[in-house]
């Protein structure tokens, strides 16, 4: 029997499952901090697609670099989230993105 | 040879009148003497005029004297030829007596009019009316083409109008004024046309250049028939202004307008306008039209001369002697006496005058009364009046020894010579005939009037003297009423100074083969108008035509004097004897009725025709169209209301309806959106997945 090894079928599970957990936190969190973490998660399972291409595809060191600004941009998001979610808490003094339909109106 | 001096004394003699006329009508009545004025004016035009008379008779006789200017030229312009439409005046001997004529007649109605119109409310406008109408007729006289001829020919259709009209309260003048107006218009067509004919073909409106062009054998399309048409328009001009046959209906009515007037316009100088046209345009007019015209102008003269013997009005029967002498002149002109047309034109002027002013004077005597069985005897209550027009009566009558004996014979002989040469006898017979009856009418008139006895004594015993001012020109016209001023020899037509010196009979223009032969310059080497032919005819009518008129005259007055101052015969029981007769003559042969009848019903029936055209038609077209027009719009407006309309509405409640149940997923929460957001992405990936 062959040993299994890790390939890129393994990552893209990961990554979707990773995904899928994302999504599944923005959409079913009601504090705002939580739907954030839930992006991250996203951002995360992108990453992991971008690093298995990488590694697996014929692309290069393209992946790792775009990886490598997901980084970046993923702290520079959560930097501005935060600070969005916190004048949000200021302005309504909740942070629970039912409450928040002011878009509606 | 142009002598300014002539163009500065026509100028000055043409626009001093209109001045008058202008100083009238801006002294806006606030001047309360104005007329006098416009009296001084009328003076220094008339002495202008005696210099004009003066050299064009002695000082260079002869000479025509054109003065011109271009108004309007054109390179090209009918047939490619140029079109240069020239404005000015032309003063020859004829021109000079005329213009003399007016300005003295004029003058001396003005003086007339001072003691006859006094007291009247519109007293200045009269003069300057007067004024507008002298310096219409000069520019008749003086102008040397057609278009200002024609133009003046309107101004004085229009100030005869303002005049006849003067005293538009009466109902009466003011249709005479239309009558005249309306009636005038109808020869003026005629006229108008003619103008037309001559101006496409000769590219001139100038008398000198259309003769010209005649004379170098074009003619109007190339045929000698409408040059003879072209003729017999412009004459039809004449026929209107100088109330022939068959438009001479307005001119009695005239006699609406004051007395003066009648005497200015009606008897010495606008019917004179007629003639004068016809001078002009002598030398191009065809052997037919010739004829045409002398039979119009024989026409008149006897036709108005009967209906002249039975009129009670003095002034009607005025009139009728006026067509009938203006019928003389036609008749001259036509049967080639063209010096005697000219002469009884200026002596007629002046004894017509005089009649009209001493009638004047007698109504004004009379209190305004008009009718002649109304007066008699005034003869010893008005000496001067009663002599003078004794003098004029004498000389309509052709009484050797006055002015009209020389004219009329002239033209009697002129008519019995084309007679003669030409076989139109009827021409002559009705020329002759007139003479009996105008002696006949006149003898009556004047003895009615001024012999036996009063008829009404109440105004006989008011009646007076007219005072100096209209005394006057009675006696300055009857003066120039005898023979001495035309001639020393008053037997002589011949040798009146008109005929033997001061008017030139111009040579024929037109082709010969539609000239009468004894007008053919060819004969006489272009000298004369006249070859031997024609002269000798003339010496053979000169005697037979003497005895005979004198002899009609002698029978006229007699019988005048047996009815009218012997009462040997009664003019009533011979009008009863005569019923038809009578009512034919005193009804004016039933002109008025018969123009009313057919001319006027005619073109009521014809106007009420197209108005039932314009009615029914017309109208109906018009109304069905609208109907129709309102019936598409109102398929138009249904068809908007429910189609287009209801499609804008459907659209709006399409997205009304899809805005009301769309707006339910913008909850505003962000995670909805995600949802959707999400949905979206996956159905896009499922829809396009490869």
């Amino acid at each position: 029997m062959e040993s299994m090894s890790v390939g890129l079928t393994h990552f893209l599970v990961l990554s979707s499952l990773l995904f899928s957990l994302g999504i599944y936190g923005i959409l079913t969190r009601k504090n705002a901090v939580l739907v954030l973490m839930g992006v991250e998660l996203v951002l995360n399972s992108a990453n992991i697609n971008f690093i298995a291409f990488s590694r697996f595809g014929n692309f290069g060191y393209d992946g790792q670099l775009m990886a490598l600004f997901v980084i970046v941009l993923a702290a520079a998001e959560a930097a501005i989230a935060l600070a969005i979610v916190l004048n949000i808490y200021k302005s309504f003094h909740n942070v629970n993105v039912d409450e928040i339909d002011k878009l509606k109106e | 040879m142009n002598d300014p001096l002539i163009l500065y004394a026509s100028l000055i003699t043409l626009f001093l009148p209109v001045a008058g006329f202008a100083l009238v009508t801006f002294s806006l009545g606030r001047i309360k003497k104005v007329f006098i004025g416009e009296i001084s004016l009328m003076a220094v035009s008339l002495l202008s005029s005696v210099y004009i008379l003066i050299d064009k008779l002695f000082l260079h006789p002869g000479v025509t004297s054109v003065f011109e200017f271009s108004w309007i030229s054109f390179a090209t312009g009918t047939g490619n030829q140029p079109i240069n439409v020239k404005l000015g005046i032309s003063v020859d001997s004829v021109t000079a007596i005329l213009m003399f004529a007016v300005m003295l007649i004029s003058f001396l109605v003005h003086l007339f009019s001072v003691e006859y119109m006094h007291g009247d409310k519109r007293f200045n406008r009269y003069f300057g009316y007067l004024g507008l109408f002298t310096f219409s007729m000069l520019g008749i006289v003086l102008t040397h083409n057609l278009l200002m001829m024609y133009i003046f020919w309107e101004l004085v259709g229009l100030s005869s109008y303002l005049l006849i009209g003067f005293w538009f309260e009466k109902d009466s003048a003011a249709d005479a004024a239309k009558k005249a107006f309306l009636v005038n218009r109808i020869g003026d067509i005629g006229m108008f046309l003619g103008i037309l004919i001559l101006f496409i073909t000769y590219g001139t409106f100038t008398f000198s250049e259309i003769f010209a062009g005649i004379g170098s054998g074009k003619l109007p399309f190339d045929s000698e028939g409408w040059l003879t048409a072209a003729g017999i328009l412009v004459f039809l001009g004449a026929v209107g202004k100088s109330a022939q046959f068959p438009l001479h209906v307005w001119l009695p009515d005239a006699m609406e307008g004051p007395t003066p007037v009648s005497a200015l316009i009606h008897a010495a100088t606008m019917v004179a306008a007629g003639v004068y046209l016809v001078i002009r345009i002598f030398v191009m007019l065809t052997a037919d039209a010739m004829v045409f015209i002398a039979v119009i102008g024989a026409l008149t003269a006897f036709i108005s001369a009967t209906i002249a013997l039975t009129q009670n009005d003095i002034k009607k029967v005025l009139a009728y002697s006026t067509i009938s002498q203006l019928g003389y002149m036609v008749m001259s002109l036509g049967v080639g006496a063209y010096a005697f047309a000219f002469f009884h034109l200026i002596t007629h002027a002046f004894f017509k005058a005089g009649l009209f002013l001493g009638s004047g004077s007698v109504i004004h005597a009379m209190h305004h009364e008009q009718d002649i069985r109304n007066m008699g005897g005034l003869r010893k209550k008005m000496p001067v009046t009663y002599f003078s027009f004794l003098a004029y009566t004498l000389a309509i009558c052709g009484i050797p020894l006055t002015s009209g004996f020389l004219s009329k014979d002239g033209i009697l002989a002129g008519t019995y010579s084309f007679g003669l040469l030409t076989g139109h006898w009827l021409i002559p017979i009705l020329g002759f005939s007139v003479v009996l009856l105008t002696a006949f009418y006149m003898f009556r008139l004047l003895f009615k009037t001024f012999h036996g006895k009063p008829a009404d004594l109440h105004k006989y015993e008011h009646a007076h003297e007219s005072p100096f001012l209209m005394a006057m020109p009675l006696v300055v016209l009857a003066v120039l009423s005898v023979f001495f001023w035309y001639g020393l020899n008053p037997a002589s037509p011949d040798s009146a100074w008109f005929v033997s010196k001061w008017i030139d009979v111009p040579a024929k223009v037109v082709p010969e083969s539609s000239n009468f032969s004894f007008m053919n310059t060819t004969a006489t080497g272009g000298e004369s108008l006249y070859n031997a032919e024609y002269t000798e005819a003339q010496h053979h009518a000169h005697f037979p035509t003497m005895i005979m008129s004198l002899l009609f005259d002698i029978v006229a007055i007699g019988l005048a004097l047996l009815f009218y101052i012997y009462f040997k015969l009664n003019s009533r029981k011979l009008a009863a004897a005569l019923p038809a007769v009578y009512n034919f003559s005193l009804r004016k042969w039933y002109f008025d009725e018969f123009y009313n009848g057919v001319i006027v019903k005619g073109t009521l029936l014809f106007s009420s025709g197209l108005y039932a055209f314009d009615k029914y038609i017309i109208d109906g077209i018009v109304n069905f169209s609208a109907y129709l027009t309102k019936l598409i719009s109102r398929v138009s407006s249904a068809f908007d209301i429910i189609f287009v309309d209801g499609l804008v509405n459907f659209t709006a409640y399409i997205n009304g309806f899809a805005g009301k149940h769309l707006r339910r997923i913008q909850t505003g929460k962000v995670q909805t959106y995600l949802v959707l957001v999400l949905f979206a992405l996956l159905t896009l990936i499922i829809l396009f997945k490869p």
